[in-house]
């Protein structure tokens, strides 16, 4: 059929995601104080002298509470508090600090809705992701690493397994809760004490999980927890008395804590950013990668360091794809997080959806071809139309930095070894994904791909027992699994 | 001799079944409520082939099903009629004439139903025989044994050979998708029974166990997709069998409209062979309309 006639078809309209009743989830029930100190030592500070600053919940820009931005000061107090913590934790049998771990995790599942609605107002993200990928994946990494904690001579055997000391730990505020369990988690089973900094703009959920380590009784300074902006960051992996250093964040901030971290002995793991090339071969299920490719780019707004943010698409089923992805892309709903039915919920910050934006303009100015759903937006708060550029090359900026949104940039190939030099002609190496119906080409490809984490038919799946990490600027060491637990021990 | 050319099985896209069950829970959490729930149950109702397909049906069971079928609440007569009524090839004459003035059409399952197993001269003499009475549709089934043997070839010769002697009635054409083992089955036979001819593809008999699912309807209406991508032609789709209360019937309408949209959410292009779906609708209907609470089953008629 020639391409005139194929004009001639009238195009799919969909105006059911435009029509669905509001279903929100009630927050009525959820306590949120008006403002919260740090929670050090077993307890929460007066929110006193600091300076302070606010948390606004992004899918309406109203402020949600107040915090307290933690200076050298406290810095200081949290890390003797961890550091006399220590004394006792580390030498607690494994069977102790993983019944304490068990009772935690019992108590988040116990706790998942509240949770799930709290981190769905603090962070943007829909409840549909909250409460089913979220909250379930915090309370699985609880249970998994309480497993390991009096099972370390079998995790490392024929070794002396040894806890390092005070964990200092920094997370981004993409998924808030799910980064606190993947940090903490690992570190108190191997007998570590944590003084853990949430991001500037989520540090609501994390005081909800600290009410949980004190109804579940964890013992004071085990974990200590600073509110702040980056300077805290920077106060804490500074600090002298830390054995060990996490952070998950910017590669640029990580690149800056390896520079910090020089010349010490401090062991750090880095969990940074990534650009994932997810590859679709023609012999693919074509309409399930469409879904995984919806998955890849606008799970969490995009806000995702392992997203398949740039598309590969075997030229002759191109138009196919594109066709039936803009299609999807129009049954998108972009709305209130807490609505059942809201595919897509508020960018982060004010910050980030500027950034978003700025990237957005730079792929048209570079000459890009840019697709963007029609359904509504709300009329408040901060939202991004899920976006597609076509005619992109490697040497497009967009195609090169990561922007951290629902954005997605699309290239053709024609051979698999180009599709392998395009997803790996990158800085980054932290996820791929490779769509075919054929087993032996999923093997023969992953293999060649530089990155961490690898899915094949399917994306942006997360699991306690799989290590998680990258290659390249995606980071150092590994997160999840033996792997992870491996970061917080020292082997004799 | 048909035209075997118009199907290509490597034209058959594979269909991943993780990724078929992902997608269709995901749509299994959309909250239908409020004004659409209504719109969509009262658009359920016109949608539906009330059914009745029994070795013990009779006149007096016809004639029944027929009254329920133009009227399905004597206390709301303002609710619609269903789409067809769907019975076996004796009572076409008979539904023909009690539904005689109203827009109601009748169905006639057809070709050795459900099996499928006769010599293809009595499947067209049967498809000619209900035609004649006054069938306007005919729900016809493939022969799953040629299918699943890879006789391609033979099923489709079927299907365009009925089609042909279908004139004016649409043709849907039963897939028996709990016979044909896996979804890229289901996908091929799609495809076989759209390019020969089908004007509906269904799911089911309703006599083999499972009948309609969502997935299977996922993957019938991604092939209804592609064809319309392809040529601008709409096909419809039926899911048959096990469809039992509301909640299901409004899952596959968001399945329908969040897959091929607005243009086929008609009775002219989506159907639900059900039987006892329409009571349970219109319990749901009742509630919204009589103050919120709901009636026992006793309140509403059963035929």
């Amino acid at each position: 059929m020639s391409k005139k006639e194929k004009q001639t078809i009238p195009a799919l309209t969909f105006s059911a995601s435009k029509s669905y009743a509001p279903a929100p989830e009630s927050n009525v029930h959820i306590g949120i104080e008006k403002e919260y100190g740090l929670f050090i030592d077993g307890h929460f500070t007066k929110n006193g002298s600091a300076k302070h600053f606010e948390s606004i919940n992004p899918s309406t820009g109203k402020v949600l509470s107040t915090f307290t931005l933690a200076g050298q000061e406290e810095v200081n107090t949290a890390v003797q508090a961890a550091s006399k913590a220590y004394k006792h934790w580390s030498k607690l049998s494994g069977l102790e600090r993983g019944l304490y771990l068990f009772r935690i995790a019992r108590i988040i599942q116990e706790r998942s809705r509240e949770l799930a609605i709290v981190e769905s107002m603090d962070s943007g993200k829909t409840i549909r992701e909250s409460r089913d990928v979220d909250i379930p994946l915090v309370a699985a990494h609880f249970f998994y690493y309480a497993g390991w904690a009096d099972k370390l001579d079998y995790a490392f055997p024929g070794k002396n397994v040894h806890s390092l000391g005070v964990a200092a730990q920094i997370i981004p505020w993409n998924f808030p809760l799910l980064m606190a369990a993947w940090k903490i988690a690992p570190a108190l089973a191997a007998g570590n004490t944590v003084v853990i900094k949430p991001a500037e703009t989520t540090p609501l959920s994390i005081m909800f999980l600290a009410q949980i380590f004190q109804e579940a009784e964890l013992p004071a300074g085990v974990v200590n927890i600073l509110t702040g902006d980056g300077s805290t960051g920077e106060l804490l992996v500074s600090h002298r008395d830390i054995h060990k250093v996490a952070f998950t964040g910017s590669t640029e901030v990580g690149k800056k804590i390896m520079r910090k971290l020089a010349g010490t002995n401090i062991p750090y793991t880095l969990e940074l950013g990534g650009k994932g090339a997810n590859i679709i071969f023609d012999d693919a299920a074509p309409d399930q990668a469409v879904e995984g490719i919806i998955n890849a780019i606008f799970f969490n707004q995009g806000h995702v360091c392992c997203a398949g943010s740039r598309l590969l698409v075997q030229e002759g089923i191109a138009p196919t794809i594109i066709q039936k992805l803009r299609d999807r892309m129009e049954t998108l709903i972009v709305g209130d997080p807490l609505d059942k039915n809201t595919d897509i919920g508020a960018i982060n910050s004010k910050a980030q959806l500027d950034k978003i934006h700025e990237y957005i303009k730079i792929g048209q100015d570079e000459g890009a071809t840019m697709y963007q759903s029609t359904n509504p937006m709300p009329s408040s708060g901060f939202y991004c139309r899920p976006t597609l550029f076509t005619d992109v090359a490697q040497s497009h900026k967009i195609t090169q930095d990561e922007i951290f949104g629902p954005v997605l940039t699309i290239q053709t190939f024609r051979t698999p070894d180009e599709a392998i030099e395009k997803a790996n002609n990158t800085p980054y190496g932290l996820s791929g994904g490779v769509w075919t119906n054929k087993g032996a080409k999923i093997f023969k490809v992953t293999s060649q791909i530089k990155a961490g984490v690898l899915w094949a038919n399917t994306f942006n799946k997360f699991d306690p027992t799989s290590p998680f990490g990258g290659f390249k600027e995606s980071g150092l060491g590994r997160e999840g699994g033996l792997h992870g637990l491996s970061a917080y021990v020292k082997l004799s | 001799m048909t035209d075997f050319m118009n199907f290509n099985i490597k034209d058959c896209p594979p269909i991943d079944e993780v990724g078929v069950l992902e997608r269709v829970a995901r749509l299994g959490k959309r909250s239908v409520k409020k004004d659409i729930k209504v719109q969509w149950l009262t658009l359920a109702i016109t949608m539906m082939d009330l059914t009745t397909l029994e070795g013990k049906d009779s006149e007096g069971k016809v004639i029944q099903l027929c009254r329920k079928a133009i009227c399905p609440d004597p206390n709301h007569p303002n609710y619609p009629s269903v789409a067809a009524v769907c019975v076996y090839p004796p009572f076409v004459e008979l539904a023909k004439k009690q539904l005689s003035g109203t827009t109601i059409k009748v169905a006639s399952v057809a070709t050795a139903f459900p099996s499928g197993h006769a010599p293809l001269q009595h499947k067209i003499e049967e498809v000619r025989q209900c035609v004649q009475d006054g069938a306007d549709e005919i729900d016809m089934v493939i022969s799953r044994g040629a299918f699943l043997s890879s006789d391609y070839a033979r099923v489709y010769d079927e299907i365009a050979q009925i089609k042909q002697e279908c004139g004016p009635a649409h043709l849907k054409v039963i897939l028996e998708t709990g016979e044909l083992g896996s979804l890229d089955q289901v996908r091929i036979a799609s495809d076989l029974a759209i390019s020969a001819g089908a004007d509906f593809i269904k799911t089911s008999t309703g006599k083999v166990q499972p009948a309609a699912t969502l997935p299977v309807t996922l993957v019938m209406l991604e092939s209804i997709r592609d064809h319309y991508y392809k040529t601008g032609k709409r096909i419809g789709m039926k899911p048959a069998g096990g469809i039992r209360d509301s909640k299901t019937a409004l899952h596959y309408l968001v399945v329908l409209a969040e897959t091929l949209g607005d243009a086929w959410m008609t009775p002219d292009l989506f159907r639900f062979g059900a039987s006892s779906l329409l009571n349970d609708v219109l319990m749901q209907l009742v509630k919204f309309d009589d103050g919120g609470w709901y009636q026992g089953i006793d309140y509403f008629t059963a035929d």
